[in-house]
């Protein structure tokens, strides 16, 4: 997804400024399949998913509920129960393959090299500990801290993410902070060995628009600072086009379109992100122009489409050429930028900037 | 915390005012005269009944008699018999000797076996049920859960007799039950009280178990046990400091319910082993028709329930700060 030059900027497109691509990507997922067995058989939560992430930048991976991108999240940090989940594929880290890695080593890299941000900060904090011993704990762990060091480090990132008085709030329980707060407090102890790589489970999607875009904006200024890559898994194409360089949108359990921030929202290829883009409301838009939503609902994925896992609510399905049907043939995802879609290039040009471009605007 | 244990002390005082009518008022409901039981049945002419009825109080109107009592609680009494000094419970005309005397005679073998049978049963239960959880699925937590599910139907009167005849008569691998004062030497207690807080203990253990087992499974789900888990920290840390904190709130809300059975079951066990405690003092009452001892014991009984309750509660705020604060 690094190959694609920016092309000229469109019209509904914010976005951040175009950032140099950078050459090798420090996390690269390949062919991930996480599967669940449960009582009513198995479901293949994430199914064939592949994609880089590169120092400094930040992947939006976008996706409705339960298209597996926090499953697949959850995968890289190895969380899941090894019991009940079977994993398939490689999550390599600078080339360390974490699928095979033992419980062990992951214990040594989640929170140091790989840290997480989860969505609720409420439920997501121990309501027994205070936030200083919280961020202070993986401090203590990954760098040998003694007592009184790491609770200086917790006061410093509490000042880092923006919390007033930090010197006497460390010593606060979660209850006693507001949600967005809380977040930050999220975000500090998520930061505090430094991480390499940052997964951001929605979040902003507990908080309220205002306190949203500080958390944002905070990500971003951290992100500077550290360096990090930075995962931002959303429903919310207004988060995405905010803060990241490269989409990734996922759906069923699979990877349906990527490129850049710009091709994906300026020049769509992938009927399935089309509706994304048709069922979000935007500023300065009309505003008595109806929102058009997706018809039907995603498949299940006990027993997924063998075909193109959209088709059966895909509008353009019928406009697919003959000798390829969407019901059986599953579409590839091309390297780089690209979608998986039997549709040819040129047709969906022409479907997107006739039928579904001035929709949009 | 002041406020909380003076608002809690006031509503201790108002149920046991209201657990003293009860019991008073409910004794009367009995169709049966102490006076006619104190001097045998045919016996007693009617001029001596109606001397033993005044002699122990009851020819009076019965709102008249409680609310003597009660004065004597703060005041004390005088008795035909003897005196009563305050904080009077009445007199007992069985052993000629104020109430109060008697059941602090026997509240330290009562308070021995309920504190013992505590103590026994949360560091089992909650053991088994962490071994139990440590290891879900596999052949031990199943033994432990299935012969939790068997213990936790076996009654005291069932299991004191058969472990006494195995374990004492037969086998001799505990001494015999008994009461001595921990003042005389803690070694005879705890040789003595050990069996009893065994048996006691079985059902609230097996309970226990599966209550713990349970907690601590639901708290290995929470959000924030995964948040410390992707911190980096391990199973150990994870699963102690995290979920175990968590699964002590359902086990003390359980606890403080279950301080009631905790006192029945005690004088339960007393009976079985014949030991010299308020639940053996109670039945005696009973079958005497000692009401004033009978008083006596239940107050003393809900006054128990009551404290443990309380403390219960505050353990709730050592455990959760949220609880300290709000």
């Amino acid at each position: 997804m690094t190959t694609t030059q920016p092309a000229a900027p469109g019209p509904e497109v914010t976005g951040r400024p175009a950032t140099e691509p950078a050459a090798e990507p420090f996390l690269s997922v390949r062919d991930l399949r996480v599967r669940f067995g449960t009582e009513d058989g198995v479901v293949k939560a994430v199914d064939g998913l592949s994609f880089d992430v590169a120092r400094g930048r930040t992947l939006g991976i976008v996706g409705e509920s339960g298209s597996g991108k926090s499953v697949a999240n959850q995968a890289i940090l190895g969380l899941h129960n090894p019991k009940a989940t079977d994993i398939t594929g490689q999550i390599l880290l600078e080339g360390e393959d974490l699928v095979t890695a033992r419980e062990r080593r992951m214990e040594q890299l989640r929170g140091n090299k790989i840290a997480i941000i989860f969505q609720d900060p409420l439920t997501s904090l121990s309501p027994y500990h205070t936030v200083g011993q919280q961020i202070a704990e993986p401090f203590r762990k990954h760098r040998g801290a003694g007592r009184r060091e790491a609770r200086e480090r917790a006061v410093e990132m509490l000042a880092k993410v923006g919390i007033p008085h930090p010197a006497r709030r460390v010593d606060d329980y979660p209850h006693q902070f507001s949600g967005g707060m809380r977040q930050r407090v999220m975000i500090a102890m998520a930061l505090v060995c430094d991480p390499d790589l940052l997964i951001a489970d929605e979040p902003t999607t507990a908080l309220d628009v205002t306190v949203q875009a500080q958390i944002l904006d905070l990500l971003l200024e951290l992100q500077q600072e550290f360096g990090s890559a930075i995962i931002m898994i959303t429903h919310d194409l207004g988060v995405v086009s905010r803060v990241s360089d490269d989409i990734l949108v996922m759906y069923a359990g699979r990877a349906v379109e990527r490129g850049t921030v710009h091709d994906v929202l300026s020049r769509p290829q992938h009927p399935y992100t089309w509706g994304l883009l048709g069922s979000m409301p935007r500023l300065g838009g009309d505003v008595g122009k109806e929102l058009v939503s997706i018809p039907g609902a995603p498949p299940s994925l006990l027993d997924p489409p063998s075909g193109c896992p959209f088709a059966p609510r895909c509008t353009f399905r019928d406009e697919v050429p003959d000798n390829l049907s969407c019901a059986d043939d599953r579409p590839a995802l091309p390297d780089g930028r690209g979608a998986a879609c039997h549709l040819t290039g040129e047709r969906r040009t022409v479907l997107f900037t006739e039928r579904i471009r001035p929709r949009l605007l | 915390m002041l406020r909380f244990l003076l608002r809690r002390s006031l509503g201790a005082l108002a149920i046991l005012l209201l657990i003293s009518a009860v019991t008073f008022f409910l004794f009367y409901a009995i169709p049966r005269n102490p006076a006619l039981l104190a001097c045998g049945k045919g016996v007693c002419t009617q001029e001596q009944l109606a001397v033993v009825e005044h002699n122990l109080g009851i020819d009076k109107p019965i709102p008249q008699q409680y609310w003597e009592y009660m004065v004597g609680i703060f005041a004390g009494r005088e008795f035909p018999a003897g005196s009563c000094p305050a904080p009077c419970l009445g007199f007992s005309f069985r052993d000629n000797r104020p109430v109060l005397d008697t059941i602090l005679d026997r509240l330290p073998t009562t308070l021995s076996l309920a504190a013992g049978g505590v103590v026994v049963f949360l560091v089992l239960g909650l053991g088994f049920g962490m071994v139990a959880a440590w290891r879900r699925g596999t052949l031990t937590d199943r033994t432990v859960s299935s012969t939790s599910l068997v213990l936790s139907s076996a009654q005291i009167y069932f299991l004191g007799p058969l472990a006494l005849a195995l374990l004492v008569y037969n086998n001799q691998i505990l001494s015999q039950p008994g009461y001595f004062p921990i003042t005389e030497g803690p070694g005879a207690w705890f040789a003595g009280l050990l069996l009893p807080w065994l048996v006691l203990s079985t059902i609230f253990t097996a309970q226990y178990t599966r209550l713990s087992r349970a907690a601590l499974i639901e708290q290995l789900q929470e959000d924030h046990v995964r948040t410390a888990r992707a911190k980096g920290m391990g199973r150990r840390t994870v699963f102690f400091r995290y979920a175990w904190r968590g699964s002590l709130i359902p086990i003390v809300t359980v606890l403080g319910i279950d301080m009631g059975s905790l006192i029945g079951g005690a004088m339960i066990t007393e009976q079985t082993f014949a030991l010299p405690g308020l639940g053996r003092l109670a039945v005696d009452s009973v079958t005497q028709s000692n009401l004033p001892m009978l008083m006596g014991v239940m107050l003393f009984a809900a006054l128990m329930i009551v404290v443990f309750n309380i403390i219960v509660d505050a353990c709730y705020a050592l455990i959760d700060p949220r609880v300290r604060l709000a």
